[in-house]
């Protein structure tokens, strides 16, 4: 019994205490996000934000969030009901389990596996099928238009996503988050020697999560409020958390390829006094503000423009980096040796 | 278990909690919300009106090609994620092989081009 203990339950208890220690902290992120973003646009637009609910509006998030738990669960007639159900559930899990293998300093990782970056991968690819079962489940015009200029919009950017990806595994010479970032330490990280596909990288991420100015399938005077138009109470707000906790989940992403992830910025004292983790934090942080930002900011683009910018403009730029990085990576023997 | 496969038990026990819990902020709220559906509150939106039949109908079929363009590129880029990492160890004649490979792939992606598949008028 003892040795039961030791050998499986106790593990078990702190690997569930580690990941309560992601999750819960995601979850209050993912509600202050929707804050900062309402404050930031707020200022952006010389007006105060909430204010009404707690000091200078902090506890909007709460009220919101407790508002959407007592409102009604409708599910349409019409609607495939398990799906319609199941779809939500779907988003939210997907942008969860993302974070297993975040890095969030030196060896502080949930799941340090060998294969992060393709994990990352397939994870935020399988995002797709949570939209298009909610447009198809729901059985309404402006859910299944909105869900399919979503996925088309999603897995168009995602090409471009992953041969950026493929430019900092050449560099990096491994698909171990961890192992990418120690890389940084060595070579300067990857925003420098990889501008132009960093710049790519951070529009793909506005598409692959729908964000302005690619929010299409969100585009309220065409389709109100596209795939989710059908949702409500809780199954609404599971794709509301399961798309910022996805904005949060990217903008990590960006941080770890390209901003060295838990580094900081100068090895020297007043940097290197700060823990690596809040580091991380504050390059997430960075790229959020620039998802805010570029909704004050832009014009919403029109489908067209939208589908061309991806398959014309990205896919070709990101193809010819890749090439050209593998070509000075072999021509200056800058390769990285034999991954483990 | 070997240790490989143990690096994968925190995902697995990760994605049990991450189903335990949306399923538990699902059923709380219907549990505790009052429910009283009714047939108008339960017909798909149509912006006020009584909606036409259901959505079950045709749609473009760009967005089939866009679905087979994808898959063709995915497929590229899983292809890449090996070569790219193993690129020190396979030198200048795994990077012409792959440089063949994807000027292949590039006379497909022009033919495509040029034969509209990519438009959205």
């Amino acid at each position: 019994m003892g040795e039961l203990f030791t050998s499986t339950i106790w593990p078990l208890t702190v690997l569930v205490f580690q990941i309560l220690a992601i999750v819960v902290p995601l979850l209050l992120a993912v509600a202050y996000l929707t804050y900062a973003e309402r404050k930031v646009i707020a200022a952006m637009q010389l007006r105060q934000g909430p204010m009404v609910v707690g000091p200078y509006g902090l506890l909007q998030p709460l009220a919101d969030g407790l508002k959407l738990f007592v409102k009604e669960t409708v599910i349409p007639t019409g609607a495939n009901k398990v799906v319609f159900v199941l779809a939500p559930m779907v988003t939210f899990i997907l942008a969860l389990i993302g974070w297993a293998v975040i890095p969030f300093g030196d060896g502080i990782v949930l799941a340090d596996i060998n294969v992060g970056v393709l994990y990352l991968f397939a994870v935020s690819s399988l995002g797709v099928y949570g939209i298009i079962m909610a447009g198809w489940a729901s059985n309404s015009r402006y859910a299944f238009l909105g869900a399919l200029r979503s996925s088309a919009q999603m897995v168009s950017y995602e090409i471009a996503i992953g041969l950026i990806i493929i430019s900092v595994l050449i560099s990096a010479g491994s698909l171990n988050l961890s192992a990418i970032v120690r890389a940084q330490a060595e070579q300067g990280w990857y925003v420098f020697w990889h501008f132009p596909m960093f710049m790519i990288f951070l529009v793909s991420i506005l598409a692959e999560t729908n964000r302005h100015p690619f929010d299409l399938p969100e585009d309220e005077s065409s389709l109100v409020t596209g795939y989710n138009v059908e949702y409500s109470s809780m199954t609404f707000a599971l794709f509301f958390l399961g798309e910022y906790a996805n904005m949060i989940l990217m903008s990590a992403i960006a941080s770890v390829l390209f901003l060295g992830g838990w580094l900081p910025p100068f090895d020297v004292w007043p940097f290197t006094w700060i823990p690596g983790p809040l580091w991380l934090i504050l390059k997430i942080c960075l790229v959020l503000f620039v998802f805010i930002w570029a909704r004050a900011t832009l014009p919403r683009y029109r489908y067209d423009q939208l589908m061309r910018l991806g398959w014309k403009v990205l896919l070709p730029l990101s193809l010819a980096w890749v090439v050209l990085t593998a070509g000075v990576v072999l021509a200056f023997d800058l390769a990285p040796s034999a991954a483990g | 278990m070997d240790g490989y496969l143990l690096e994968y038990l925190p995902i697995l026990v990760f994605l049990g909690i991450a189903v335990g819990l949306a399923l538990v902020i699902v059923l709380a709220s219907f549990l505790v919300a009052p429910q009283r559906p009714d047939a108008e509150k339960l017909s798909a939106y149509e912006c006020g009106f009584e909606p036409f039949g259901d959505a079950r109908q045709r749609f473009d079929v760009r967005f089939y090609l866009v679905a087979i363009l994808f898959i063709i590129f995915d497929l590229e880029v899983a292809f890449l994620f090996p070569w790219a990492v193993a690129l020190g160890d396979i030198g200048l004649f795994g990077f012409w092989s792959m440089v063949v490979f994807l000027a292949v792939l590039t006379v497909g992606f022009i033919y495509e081009w040029q034969k509209g598949a990519l438009e959205w008028e």
